[in-house]
């Protein structure tokens, strides 16, 4: 069990986690229109990029004139951690803090530019978490997670076990992806991306947009008999399951995702305050994930999709959504889900566009992707934030 | 928990839990002489990209004989894999057709920028319903290794792991594939990993 002791999220909404919620609260969108040319892309899309020259202007006064040394792809994923590190108070260069990176391509825009400034070894995802790593000071073997649309919960659901085995006892679990030719032509070529702003689970769904961000969760190992102090949030379990189906199509039966949630839920039947899905707005993910949740027989839970706001964020989206998640957990709200005003799957989702009360101490947080790869996290706060019982230390 | 079986695939050898694979070469890669070896009858083995062949063949040695039979469900079975230099050499092949005379990006070139599309390979062809994860470090280490076996056989209802290297890049190949499993054994410490990784 793992108890958070910061977090932070980099997107075109803003920097910092609590910047990030208030933008989704207020409806706020950094999905825009980007022309034909945008990063090289011949045909024009729908995406949130990030400033670069914004992104230079954040990163100068923690990396000084290393701002050139980083790629931003490695600037994205410092600036998150700084800020998180911010909240954690803790020092992490020592020797009890493991560093794990979740991305699903890092730098791998370096391949478009044979001219680059990086060097080869740069386009090596665990070259990027190395020097990531080194930034901080810190001189253990960073793990990188790539297991593609999900990665973001299982470096989670990683972190948990590593420290579970008695090593480390603190986890810098940072996502972080930026977008490229490379990554746009190969979703364009899938048809998967909508010419509009998405809409998870609505009928007129067309396909997803992507996103560039990072988001970092600084986590403490916890025992689970130590009880919650007021506001605590924990990660309370986690699981990751396979469909055996299909590597690029999501199953029809929600198999994987279903027993991913099953795993995590155990003999649970009290619902969760809600759940943060997957909800990319293609029509047969979010299809596939009503049937897992009918299943579950979690149809009653208030349910959101955060892909309108930030796109999806590939490997940073299970950090970035967790974050967000957390932030709506503390406040007692399940958040509006922009763009769902019909319902456009087989199973009585229980999704609106406005944000509503939420009732409970736990929400599940939910990601399916390509490889037939599916997770499920449960995230718990205090239930009752008077809570007078001492903290565990 | 102990080592039930391994597999080493290097250029031009593979050996089965020690002992090598005999297979009839001819002008194809050693991937498709030694998938014609195994008699799998699987074709679409030729719409993968190297890592997934190298992968799917690794598994298909480690699991035969095994009780993951292909044909039964096993929700009981994980899937891990671990390399390098994670898809890179299927992300060559997917920026060939990003060339602004020639844009003709592809959805089944582009499927393969992933590196954990090889678990979801080898989950698909023995219906293994359990975990699928892939983990990228700079370079073979049987101590991630173990450590990483330890991580998945924490979760209960695992009770069978793959656990693969599985470093594939232009002409290098480097495969170490094994089926952990919870009955007593050779463990699957860094010590023993490394021999069956040395072993030739």
């Amino acid at each position: 069990m793992l108890k958070r002791l910061g977090d932070s999220i980099i997107s075109k909404l803003g920097i910092g986690s609590r910047k990030n919620y208030m933008a989704v609260r207020n409806g706020q969108s950094g999905v825009e229109h980007c022309p034909s040319g945008t990063l090289g892309v011949p045909e024009p899309f729908m995406a949130s990029l990030i400033d670069r020259e914004l992104l230079n202007d954040h990163f100068m006064p923690i990396g000084g004139n290393r701002v050139h040394f980083y790629t931003p792809f490695e600037k994205l994923a410092i600036l998150a951690v700084h800020q998180a590190l911010q909240q954690a108070n803790i020092d992490a260069a020592a020797p009890q803090v493991q560093f794990i990176l979740s991305t699903t391509k890092g730098n791998i825009g370096l391949l478009e530019q044979p001219e680059h400034p990086y060097g080869p070894q740069r386009v090596h995802l665990w070259q990027s978490a190395r020097l990531l790593a080194q930034f901080f000071g810190n001189s253990n073997e960073p793990l990188v997670v790539s297991n593609a649309c999900i990665s973001g919960l299982c470096a989670q659901i990683q972190a948990d076990r590593l420290l579970a085995l008695g090593q480390h006892s603190v986890a810098v679990v940072v996502g972080a992806e930026v977008l490229s030719k490379f990554i746009i032509s190969g979703f364009q070529s899938f048809k998967a991306l909508s010419p509009t702003r998405c809409r998870p689970f609505d009928a007129a769904r067309d396909g997803l947009n992507l996103g560039e961000g990072a988001a970092c969760i600084v986590y403490q190992r916890r025992e689970a008999d130590c009880p919650m102090a007021p506001g605590e949030m924990r990660l309370s379990g986690g699981a990751i399951r396979n469909d055996a189906n299909h590597i690029s199509g999501p199953s029809r039966t929600g198999e994987g995702l279903y027993n991913a949630i099953t795993a995590v839920r155990g003999g649970h039947s009290e619902p969760p305050a809600f759940i943060s899905a997957h909800g990319t707005a293609t029509p047969y993910n979010d299809e596939m994930e009503a049937i897992a949740l009918s299943r579950a027989g979690l149809l009653s839970a208030p349910t959101f999709s955060l892909k309108p706001h930030f796109g999806h964020t590939l490997g940073a989206a299970g950090v970035l959504e967790t974050v967000i998640s957390m932030h709506a957990l503390a406040d007692g709200v399940a958040l509006g889900s922009w763009g769902a005003e019909h319902l456009g799957v087989s199973h009585k989702v229980n999704i609106t566009p406005e944000m509503r009360p939420a009732q409970g101490a736990t929400f599940l947080k939910l990601m399916s992707g390509f490889g037939g790869s599916n997770a499920a996290i449960a995230v718990s706060t205090s239930p009752n934030t008077t809570n007078t019982s001492q903290p565990c230390e | 928990m102990r080592i039930a079986s391994h597999c080493r695939i290097t250029p031009n050898r593979c050996l089965a839990n020690g002992q090598p694979v005999p297979v009839q070469r001819s002008e194809r890669p050693y991937l498709t002489d030694l998938y014609h070896s195994l008699s799998m009858g699987y074709p679409k083995f030729f719409k993968m990209d190297n890592l997934c062949k190298a992968g799917v063949l690794a598994a298909e040695l480690v699991l035969r004989g095994s009780s993951v039979d292909g044909l039964t469900p096993r929700h009981d079975v994980a899937v891990v894999g671990l390399n390098s230099s994670s898809s890179l050499d299927a992300d060559l092949q997917h920026l060939q057709h990003l060339h602004p005379d020639s844009y003709f990006p592809s959805p089944a070139v582009f499927v393969y920028t992933l590196a954990n599309i090889v678990t979801g390979e080898i989950a698909i062809r023995h219906k293994i319903l359990g975990e699928s994860s892939f983990y990228v470090i700079p370079e073979f280490s049987a101590h991630q290794m173990a450590k990483v076996i330890a991580t998945t056989l924490s979760d209960a209802n695992i009770n069978c792991l793959l656990c693969g290297w599985i470093e594939v890049l232009g002409q290098e190949l480097d495969v170490l594939m094994m089926l952990i499993d919870r009955l007593n054994g050779p463990a699957p410490t860094a010590q023993n990993i490394n021999s069956l990784y040395n072993e030739r």
